[in-house]
């Protein structure tokens, strides 16, 4: 096999408080091949964007990367110092965030921006990386890309300064892409646009893509895998269409469950009742234990089997597919 | 953009009227100027034919058309005092003024920005921490203890630099500066630090509170993420989004500075506008009073004028022209 683009081995971020040491991230794991787009979901708090944060070297201090390997082309990046991990964000590992109207510098204007990334990565002239500038542009479908490098952020729609943000974060060629919610701030049909966008660059390029989101249907549209964390840890990681049609991990079910599906008309949607417990209090053995309809002794006393992930697929002590064999 | 500035030209001159008004008050209520014109011995007569060539038996609103008209062509009148034109001694006096304004404004930008910026890209550190408490004592301390612990340090203890007056100046015809000559450089050095520390300490912590306001936004989070340089960051990206509320408060400063001015030119016995307006205080010289009220509401329009239209300047969204969303 070849070498994944990106490589994260027993990855664990900690932010130590006056209560204690906290985990956001606890010891995932996974790969993402070139050409590939991994969807990482969960819930608000579950560290899909603290992972994505560690991966670029812009944890937020406290917060710290305490134990774990990153590797981007087969390279480890999370020794490398500050100055060697700038240089790598931009040109190794892209970031789109958010909310595209504020991820831009509104008092420059957008082929400014461009072009300082192109000259902070490439050895061009300036006339060059103008070009380049425009180029991106282009690419990432803004009309009239020529007129318009000049101008401002404001001046762009919603769902155009996402696609500026995409060009910028594409602009030096990363073979890393990460996507931290990069359409939840945009309308429907602009997000279909936006997905649509950032999986024929994934294809095109061949660029490794992890799509951090909490919204199954633009998983379900644009991944090739999901990753489903729960509480700083990884519940289930699988093909998107397994995950999807018969999730493993009761956590994956209960989001399942949670999800509209406009074929099945007005159904009653079921909700994972509790919320997921804080950081600091979380539950010994399995994290979803208070939560999961299937809770067992064993689940409250040892935490569940992380397998290799390339193979395995819930992190659970009873994953569902064995009780589907149980009749109720 | 066009129909803006002239709207605030109007306004500016809206503003300049009713500072007229109060100077025109001044003059007309403030005693009766015949009292300080004629004396007491007077006769009904005399006080008649004064009234009556002075204009002060016109109707009150033509006697402020006629305050405005002077006013607008340069004529306050005569001073009481010195029996010259007014406009002729405010005239000598100003560059002495607006030169140590211009100083203390200097180092008050200048100073202010580098600390605030420094500041807020080290706080943690020891001399930012340092540099903050220090701040606080311009802050808090009044101009006038300042300056006298500034003249009883480096003139009196270590006589290093003069205690008052101008220095050596040199006369341009229309101008006077004192910037060409060793002493007067040496003597502008303590009151414009006088006059411009409290400013210098109020940018800085300006711009350092707006510095750490703006690393927290998402653009220069993804601008990190682009892998820019730290001080492409902290200088291209940061420091110009602090620029519009730094230069709304240092345009307030700058006119404060001019019309502050007169404590510290009291203090260093400097010859400047401030100074002639403190004596003409004393003397009850109200039409060097008005003249000088008039003269500080001018530069105050026109620097909150000139700080409209950085705001343009500075951020494209206020730009009108070429919206095409």
């Amino acid at each position: 096999m070849t070498t994944p683009v990106l490589s994260v081995r027993n990855l664990t971020v900690e932010i130590p408080t006056r209560a204690g040491l906290l985990k956001p991230v606890d010891g995932i794991s996974y790969d993402i091949a070139a050409g590939e787009i991994l969807g990482v979901v969960g819930e608000s708090g579950a560290g899909k964007s603290m992972t994505g944060n560690a991966v670029i070297g812009l944890l937020d201090r406290p917060a710290r990367i305490a134990s774990g390997e990153i590797h981007v082309n087969g390279r480890r990046i999370d020794r490398l110092s500050r100055k060697e991990l700038r240089r790598s964000r931009g040109k190794e590992i892209g970031m789109i965030f958010q909310d595209p109207l504020t991820s831009l510098n509104p008092l420059l204007t957008i082929g400014d921006q461009l072009t300082e990334t192109i000259s902070e990565h490439l050895d061009v002239s300036d006339g060059e990386a103008k070009a380049r500038a425009i180029h991106a542009l282009e690419e990432v479908g803004i009309p009239a890309a020529r007129d318009r490098i000049d101008a401002y952020p404001h001046q762009f729609s919603g769902g155009m300064r996402q696609r500026v943000v995409i060009a910028l974060a594409l602009c030096a060629e990363p073979s890393l892409v990460i996507a931290d919610e990069p359409t939840t701030a945009l309308d429907v049909s602009v997000q279909a646009q936006i997905t649509a966008l950032l999986k024929r660059l994934c294809r095109e390029r061949g660029m490794a893509v992890m799509l951090v989101t909490h919204d199954m249907g633009v998983i379900a549209e644009t991944a090739d895998r999901v990753a489903v964390m729960y509480a700083g840890r990884l519940a289930e990681l699988g093909p998107v269409r397994d995950v999807i049609t018969a999730p493993m991990h009761p956590y994956t079910d209960g989001l399942m469950q949670a999800t509209p599906d406009a074929s099945e008309g007005a159904t009653r949607l079921r909700q994972i009742p509790g919320a997921m417990p804080r950081l600091g209090s979380l539950p010994p053995g399995c994290a979803f234990n208070p939560r999961c309809p299937y809770t067992q002794d064993r689940c409250c006393q040892d935490p569940p089997p992380t397998r290799d992930v390339t193979d395995g697929r819930a992190a659970c002590w009873f994953p569902l597919t064995e009780h589907a064999a149980i009749p109720a | 953009m066009l129909a803006y500035i002239i709207r605030r030209v109007f306004q500016s001159l809206l503003v300049l009227l009713v500072v007229g008004l109060v100077a025109f008050s001044l003059f007309r209520y403030v005693g009766d100027p015949i009292d300080s014109l004629l004396g007491q011995e007077r006769t009904i007569a005399d006080i008649d034919r004064v009234r009556e060539s002075l204009g002060l038996n016109d109707p009150f609103v033509v006697q402020y058309y006629n305050f405005l008209a002077n006013a607008v062509q340069g004529d306050f009148g005569i001073s009481y005092r010195q029996s010259r034109p007014v406009a002729e001694i405010i005239a000598e006096r100003a560059p002495a003024t607006l030169e140590l304004a211009a100083v203390s404004a200097l180092f008050a930008i200048g100073l202010g920005i580098a600390l605030g910026v420094f500041t807020a890209i080290r706080r943690r550190g020891i001399a930012a921490n340092v540099i903050m408490s220090a701040s606080l004592i311009g802050v808090s301390l009044p101009t006038f203890l300042i300056g006298i612990l500034l003249i009883y340090v480096f003139s009196v203890e270590l006589d290093w630099l003069p205690s008052f007056g101008r220095g050596q100046v040199t006369d341009l015809g229309w101008w006077t500066t004192g910037l060409l000559t060793a002493s007067g450089r040496e003597a502008i050095i303590l009151p414009a630090i006088t006059l411009g520390l409290y400013q210098m300490t109020l940018i800085m912590r300006l711009v350092r509170s707006e510095m750490l306001e703006v690393l927290r936004q998402d653009y220069i989070r993804f601008a990190r993420a682009r892998g820019l340089r730290e001080r492409a960051i902290n200088f291209r990206h940061a420091l110009k989004n602090t620029l519009v509320p730094v230069i709304t408060v240092t345009g307030l400063q700058l006119g404060a500075i001019i019309a502050f001015a007169i404590i510290t030119e009291t203090v260093f016995q400097w010859p400047g506008v401030g100074l002639l307006f403190i004596n003409a205080i004393q003397f009850v010289d109200i039409p060097v009073m008005a003249a000088y009220l008039m003269l500080i509401s001018v530069m105050f329009v026109g620097i909150n004028l000139i700080v409209d239209l950085l705001y343009f300047a500075v951020d494209p969204r206020l730009r009108i022209e070429g919206r095409n969303t």
